[in-house]
């Protein structure tokens, strides 16, 4: 069997490049310029699948992006995509495609049986039959409605193509290269408006791909073909195929996808499968055109069954034809260009019928393929046609989908009998069929009138031309909603299989409203959105509710406009690409010693270097503590926050973000400072160094760092802008390591410049410097601790990072240096009792975290007034504690919650919670970091620290937060 | 959505972060009613349908603290401005 429907000549298919694919693994034959739906056709494929609900045999409506029925699965293993529209998807060679919603298979679909359940499954089942016992929802229900229902399947693994975001600008977008959208391009193109034409389609042109229409006494695709040439040699013109404008935003935004790939077997090298724009236009034309509407009568939703504007489209652009013998019914004059198109191409028309004599159809026969059809004459006379083929037209919807995308409803048309765009968004204007000017001539003069109306609101002169000339034409049309008489299911949205019956239904109980019509009968909530649908929907609401069309209004369209994979809009946001990842200036050489990292924010930091293969965290940590305490260790700390402040007010704009006083501070010394928030809660601490009168460094938390910023910059020109001070981030400019442990200063003494004096007396605990290192390159150094010990963190510009790491590590070899990570970092401040994140969980005040000396009481500060509320000074406030398991190793958790002995577990009882925890080698002991009510008071209490989630219940001694060197005499040594 | 930056010019919103209402002025500390005023300023918003001013921070851009009218029931934007007179001058 080889396209057995294939006209010998015509169409705009390339019969010199044959194409081989798949559909349910039987192999077939097409052309280059098909599409999975023209070639099925050709092949005489009518049934392409099943229907939602009712598991009926459904075959291919339209031509276009609209399409309800003809769904299919396309590609295989991880590029499977469901829900295809078969008439979008463009044929490739090797192409496989799968029916979808069927059991074992399309011919056969067990499932069909729910056609003969048909009473239970009208509008508002769900609701209905579900209702009762709630838990049978979960179990039996629902499993089963998604076994039965739903359309295909996603594939399980990652996609392996890459997706693209981009951004585009112009003065004019024109949306849709139809007669309209092509006369307004030309227009505001030749005026020399920066202009780009979009269209779904590879192909410009339209519905002149489809009508043997003529321009200028020429073929219309000529015109199409003159003016496409013109278009792409303007320089100031870009013309983009296959890209669907999807979305119409605020202030001119456009959102747009173009299948890049789509078309092909795979990307090509380099090319994303597809790529979603952003496209800001000035002015936009939209010239999207109609969507024709089927009719409403018995069992129309039969494979065979087709919208005659389709079938033209199919028998002229593709060269298919998709019956022999077919029955052409129509409320208006397109019937009569259908049955022309039919007739010309070889098929037998079996009749016409005209609605507008007074002829119906009322019901069509036939299982997998219509066979024959039902009339009803103007007298009543019924008489049957046997045909293959049914051509319906019953006027047409404009595509007015993006003028509503910013909350404007359509309004009816009583003259047209369709909506047409109510008020429109700044900035958009209409063109053409999807304004109701359904004529070629009006298109293509509306096409041209917008084009220079847009040219000249964005500032450029349009140029005179002479408009092209159609042949005359005109829309004459008088729909039929639905064919009462009818016998047999009249579908009316055939993607969710609601009929006339459920919206009659909805309405008898109560849903007469046009949205909880549409929510209690899914209309129009498929993933076609019911654009073949909701008009007839809302037309037959209102018929049997007594109102008109106008009366019963219209739900909105939101974007998109058709359904867009989710991995456009992700682009290259995936994976390991999700957020970017950021790389410590030692990470090449943690690597090269076998580090293992950890993500913190967007950081990769050092867990813990593994010292021989095997070596697992708690014992890599545990060693690196210990020597650090011992001999020396040292640490990437170039995450933390460096903000540089510069200016005579840098000092009192200092003294008015942190708790503490920063004016009183010499220059060459450090301090630590506490933020916080204005309404009295930590924001963020760190040291601020003042290298010079003017010029101070702070250092923020690695997770604050950019928050601080911001809120730098808000006190700054917001609240103070009468400060002289500048301040810009600096993180990423210096590599900054620790140096921390008894033979600290031994390792630096090897590394600074001669002349440097860091001895105790002359560069003490808290001093700071800007300083010289290995001969003359520049550095700073810090006298700052948070590990406790003897401790100094040495910056340089970030370019030197790398090679600073490996030289403190070759002079600090015969201090038996060694690196130490996060886990050892984080060990060694809990030794300390340092608050850090599970500390600053933005629910603790200075008082809390026992920090209140750090807050001055001789200056206001951010979050000072607010820190003083009395119910921040209440007793039973959970404030900061340290504690030991009453057995040592008894592992504690974080996020435990303190119980008293004997009390139940409850919001209540409840006493606090533990916020860090830590093995500390120190103390050969697990301890912990809490937040204890009245925990001031509690020291040597022992309580319950209880983990739900990880089933532990260990009783805990209360202690002092600092656990080491309570003095801090080894800092100072 | 676009926002004009009157340092950088019109960009796409996701360059900005919203804060909220602009305007409201930072109580003097040492006022008798210091806490009540502090309470209105950190917490009491008119959250006004329609016609706002709202601080917006260019925080992808070039930093500047902006006051953006908007009509928030149609997103219309009306003007956009530095927050601080002094970097308006600082502009000219």
């Amino acid at each position: 069997m080889s396209q057995l429907n294939r006209l010998t000549e015509g169409g705009l298919i390339d019969r010199s490049k044959p194409l081989k694919f798949t559909f349910d693994g039987k192999r077939f034959d097409g052309f280059q310029g098909d599409t999975l739906a023209s070639a099925l056709i050709a092949n005489g494929v009518s049934l392409f699948g099943r229907s939602f609900k009712y598991h009926r045999p459904r075959g291919v409506l339209t031509a276009g992006s609209e399409e309800p029925n003809a769904l299919v699965e396309l590609r295989s293993g991880n590029r499977l995509e469901p829900n295809m529209r078969a008439t979008t998807v463009e044929l490739f060679d090797g192409l496989i495609a799968t029916s979808q919603n069927r059991w074992p298979s399309l011919n056969f679909d067990v499932m069909s049986i729910n056609s003969l359940l048909a009473p239970i499954l009208t509008a508002g089942f769900y609701y209905k039959t579900f209702m009762w016992p709630a838990s049978f929802w979960e179990k039996v229900y629902e499993p089963a409605i998604r076994r039965a229902a739903g359309l295909g399947k996603p594939p399980e693994g990652f996609d392996p193509d890459h997706y693209e975001k981009a951004f585009a600008h112009c003065d004019v977008l024109v949306i849709g290269a139809g007669p309209a959208g092509i006369s307004a391009a030309l227009a505001a193109g030749r005026a020399g408006a920066r202009v780009i034409l979009c269209d779904e389609n590879p192909l410009l042109g339209g519905r002149l791909l489809s009508d043997m229409q003529h321009i200028n006494d020429m073929p219309a695709l000529e015109w199409v073909r003159g003016a496409t040439i013109e278009l792409e040699n303007l320089p100031n013109v870009k013309i983009f195929r296959r890209m669907t404008v999807f979305g119409l935003y605020d202030h001119g935004v456009y959102g747009a996808v173009e299948r890049v790939s789509d078309h092909l077997d795979t990307p090509p090298p380099f090319q994303p499968r597809q790529r979603s724009y952003r496209i800001i236009a000035k002015r936009a034309i939209l010239g999207s055109g109609a969507i024709e509407r089927p009719m409403v009568f018995g069992d129309n939703d039969r494979p065979g069954i087709m919208l005659g504007s389709a079938i033209r489209t199919y028998v002229n652009q593709f060269a298919a034809l998709p019956g022999r013998r077919a029955v052409v019914v129509s409320s208006s004059n397109d019937g009569l260009r259908t049955a022309e198109a039919l007739k010309n191409n070889g098929a037998e028309i079996a009749a016409v019928i005209d609605s507008r004599n007074g002829d119906v159809i009322q019901r069509a026969f036939g299982g997998k393929r219509v066979q024959a059809i039902q009339v009803r004459d103007k007298n009543g006379g019924i008489r049957m046609i046997e045909c293959d083929l049914v051509s319906v037209s019953n006027g047409w919807n404009p595509s007015l989908h993006l003028t509503c995308h910013l909350g404007s409803r359509p309004v009816w048309e009583e003259s047209k009998n369709a909506f047409i765009p109510g008020k429109l968004p700044q900035g958009l204007a209409v063109a053409g069929a999807a304004q109701g000017n359904f004529t070629l001539q009006e298109a293509l003069d509306d096409g041209l009138r917008a084009g220079n109306e847009a040219a000249e609101l964005v500032g450029f002169s349009p140029i005179n031309f002479a408009v092209p000339s159609a042949e005359p034409d005109k829309y004459e049309h008088k729909p039929v909603w639905r064919i009462k008489t009818s016998k047999g299911k009249c579908f009316v949205d055939f993607q969710h299989d609601v009929t006339d019956l459920d919206i009659e239904l909805a309405n008898r109980e109560g849903f007469k409203s046009v949205e909880h019509m549409k929510r209690y009968t899914t209309l129009g909530m498929a993933t076609d959105q019911g654009k073949t649908a909701n008009v007839a929907g809302l037309a037959i609401l209102g018929e049997v509710s007594n109102r008109s069309i106008s009366e019963v209004g219209t739900t909105i369209f939101r974007p998109p406009y058709t359904p867009v994979t989710l991995g456009a809009f992700a682009g290259h946001h995936t994976h390991n690409e999700f957020r970017p990842t950021r790389l410590t200036p030692s990470h090449q050489w943690a690597n090269e010693r076998g580090a293992v990292f950890m993500e913190t924010g967007l950081w990769m930091r050092a867990q813990y270097f593994p010292q021989y293969p095997g070596e697992n965290w708690l014992e890599a940590m545990i060693r690196e503590v210990k020597v650090t305490r011992e001999a020396v260790g040292v640490c990437d700390v170039s995450t933390l926050g460096k903000i540089d402040l510069q200016g005579e007010d840098a000092a009192t704009f200092l003294d008015r973000i942190y708790t503490g006083t920063f004016s009183t501070l010499p220059t060459g010394r450090v301090r630590y400072g506490l933020m916080l928030r204005e309404d009295g809660f930590v924001f963020d601490d760190g040291t601020t160094a003042r290298m010079g009168e003017n010029h101070f460094l702070m250092t923020t938390t690695t997770a604050g760092a950019s928050k601080v910023m911001a809120h730098l910059e808000f006190c700054h020109q917001v609240l103070w802008p009468e400060l002289n001070v500048a301040f810009t981030s600096v993180t990423e400019q210096w590599a900054q390591y620790s140096i921390a442990g008894p033979n600290a200063r031994h390792v630096l003494e090897k590394l600074v410049d001669p002349e440097i004096d860091i001895s105790n007396d002359a560069f003490p605990y808290m001093a700071c410097k800007s300083i010289s290192i290995c001969g003359g390159i520049k550095a700073r150094l810090f006298r700052i601790s948070f590990s406790g010990e003897l401790a100094y963190e040495i910056g340089v510009p970030n370019r030197y990072g790398d090679a600073l790491i490996r030289a403190l590590m070759k002079v600090g070899k015969e201090f038996g240096i060694i690196p130490y990570g996060l886990e050892a970092l984080s060990t060694m401040r809990i030794e300390k009792g340092h608050v850090a994140g599970g500390e600053l969980n933005g629910q603790t005040t200075p008082l809390d975290l026992g920090l209140i000396k750090m807050v001055s009481q001789k200056k206001d500060c951010i979050g000072k007034k607010m820190s003083e509320r009395p119910a921040f000074l209440e007793p039973d406030r959970p404030v900061l504690v340290g504690f030991k398991p009453k057995n040592r190793t008894t592992k504690l958790t974080g996020g435990a919650h303190f119980l008293n002995i004997g009390a139940k577990p409850s919001l209540d009882d409840d006493q606090g919670h533990v916020t860090s925890t830590a093995y500390s080698p120190s103390l050969n002991s697990w301890i912990g970091l809490g937040l204890l009510k009245n925990g001031k008071n509690r020291m040597g209490d022992t309580i319950r620290s209880v983990d739900f989630m990880r089933k532990t219940d260990e009783l805990v001694e209360i202690c002092d937060p600092i656990f080491l060197d309570p003095n801090g005499e080894r800092l100072r040594g | 959505m676009r926002i004009p930056c009157p340092f950088c010019g019109e960009r796409d919103s996701q360059e900005y972060a919203f804060l909220g209402e602009a305007g409201l002025i930072r109580p003097d500390p040492t006022a008798d009613d210091a806490q009540k005023q502090f309470h209105d300023y950190v917490h009491i918003r008119k959250n006004t349908a329609g016609i706002t001013k709202e601080l917006w921070h260019h925080v992808h851009g070039c930093g500047s603290w902006i006051v953006v009218e908007r009509n928030t029931l149609t997103h219309e934007l009306f003007t956009s401005e530095y927050v601080s007179e002094r970097l308006r001058e600082l502009s000219k």
